[in-house]
């Protein structure tokens, strides 16, 4: 396990040092960048609007219950940008796109793909690495900003529909309004980057150290969407808690 | 393409190369020299340690022991392919399937920005007609035979204008006709631009029929060098037995 993430730390070290490389490779970055978008946005939308509307649901006629009903908004505006929607939508593209990387790029290594390029003198953290790691950095905070907005819709649209809570749009957002900062957009914002960096380093590090057929495909699918989210679980509470401490 | 002297073949010297895995010997010492624009084909039966003989020789693994030179300087513990322009067609063909058969070709060209795109479709049109599959370039490496994906393969690292190519069984899994054409592809190419190459194989018809000089390599040693003519009249009995190897059975007519 300390071997895994000294070696996932030394390969985003890597493409870090590549970074100033990413000119060059935009192409490549914009491919990647069409891919994340049109795989996940209706999933994520379809997630988002339901993960908002259960917030209100749960939450809203306890509130009603002590006369607190105009706090439904504040409550479903925090819950999505600080935590629920940065977490679930990494989870959504650990899912989806950490997974595609690591099969894409664990048949490459299998089918000799990785050595071509190696003996072509082409280093395959600038070719594959780096393209992926910058689309997924800056698609999935994109995402979340999106998976934000539909998530406070979904709440609201359940805050005015359902009778036990029955307020109206202007008190869910004029709520929202007054409890949601911007720095809590941009708390939730920075959170998704390290979830983006976490997803998009596992996912490149399972498919390069893919050994053997099909099978060994399978399994660095498998270990990077398990690894992803056991990881973005440990580092939401790691950011989190610095978050607490340097702002608050 | 270049001419001659724009890409003459390099020496490699292979001395005292050891490689294991989990403790058990793969290549166990070997000793070799390969001249400038010679064809050198490594010739043994599957699991002999040959394709990992070639894996060494352009770096992508590194040895326990021993060492390997191109014209003198270390392949190991240097990115000798910053030097030299070295290219493997692979076994599989190595091609990447994310690309056409036009941008895979290019691809050396394309990544290190040698050339505009103008030139690099001319060179990969160039090329792939060379290998004798001129206007493929729009196709995917999925939409073609075996074959076919090793010429690309070769087109490919043709445009590299090596000064070394090394052949991963470039026969394998193809039949007699396409193996005949990869044969010729690799001694006319020789031939035209006095490319070194090494070539390894289990192929005994492509190895007599293009090699300068052949090594026959049986569980990680070399056991012979020596011309074709050399190897087909050694009294080496396990060189022989796999040089003479044929079917031994016992065979009777079902026809009516």
């Amino acid at each position: 396990m300390f071997q895994n993430i000294g070696e996932m730390f030394l390969l985003f070290g890597k493409s870090l040092k590549a970074l100033p490389l990413a000119w060059r490779h935009r192409r490549k970055i914009l491919e990647q960048l069409f891919e994340i978008g049109n795989a996940s946005l209706l999933m994520a939308c379809v997630l988002s609007l339901f993960i908002g509307g259960v917030l209100a649901l749960q939450t809203g006629p306890v509130l009603v219950e002590r006369g607190l009903s105009s706090f439904i908004g504040g409550i479903v505006g925090l819950s999505m940008c600080k935590e629920l929607g940065p977490v679930m939508m990494s989870i959504l593209i650990a899912g989806r796109i950490g997974s595609a990387m690591a099969a894409e790029i664990g048949s490459m290594q299998v089918y000799q793909e990785i050595d071509a390029l190696r003996t072509m003198n082409i280093n395959p953290v600038h070719y594959l690495v780096l393209p992926r790691l910058v689309a997924i950095c800056v698609a999935l905070p994109l995402l979340v900003v999106f998976s934000i907005l539909v998530g406070w819709s979904g709440g609201a649209l359940v805050s005015v529909l359902n009778q036990e809570i029955g307020i109206s749009f202007q008190s869910y957002f004029g709520n929202l309004r007054e409890v949601v900062e911007v720095r809590d957009v941009f708390d939730g914002l920075f959170k998704s980057f390290g979830f983006a960096l976490i997803v998009g380093v596992v996912g490149c590090h399972q498919g390069l150290n893919t050994i053997g057929g099909p099978r060994g495909i399978g399994r660095s699918v498998t270990k990077s969407v398990v690894n992803s989210i056991v990881l973005i679980l440990i580092m939401d509470y790691v950011i989190t808690r610095l978050l607490m401490v340097f702002d608050y | 393409m270049g001419s001659n002297q724009e890409t003459p073949g390099v020496r490699v010297t292979v001395s005292g190369l050891r490689k294991s895995y989990d403790g058990h010997p793969v290549l166990k010492g070997l000793d070799f020299d390969v001249a400038p624009g010679e064809i050198f084909v490594v010739m043994g039966p599957s699991g002999s340690g040959k394709s990992v003989l070639l894996k060494h020789i352009i770096g992508l693994e590194l040895p326990d022991e021993g060492e390997i030179f191109v014209n003198g300087d270390p392949v190991i513990g240097t990115q000798i392919t910053d030097k030299y322009r070295m290219a493997m067609v692979f076994q599989s063909g190595g091609l990447l399937n994310s690309l056409t058969v036009g941008e895979n070709v290019g691809l050396y060209l394309s990544e290190h920005q040698l050339e505009s795109a103008e030139a690099i479709e001319r060179i990969v049109a160039e090329k792939l007609k060379l290998v004798g599959l001129a206007n493929l370039q729009h196709h995917v490496p999925s939409e073609l035979s075996g074959g076919m994906k090793k010429r690309v393969a070769l087109a490919r690292a043709l445009a590299v204008e090596p000064q070394l190519i090394l052949y991963d069984e470039p026969t394998a899994e193809l039949d007699p006709l396409n193996a005949i054409t990869i044969g010729e592809e690799i001694y006319n190419l020789n031939q035209r631009i006095h490319v070194t190459s090494i070539v390894v194989t289990h192929d005994r018809d492509l190895a007599f029929g293009v090699a300068d000089r052949v090594a026959i390599m049986v569980e990680g040693e070399i056991l012979v060098v020596g011309t074709p003519e050399e190897i087909r009249s050694t009294s080496n009995t396990a060189v022989r037995e796999f040089i003479t190897a044929d079917f031994n059975l016992n065979k009777t007519s079902k026809t009516p």
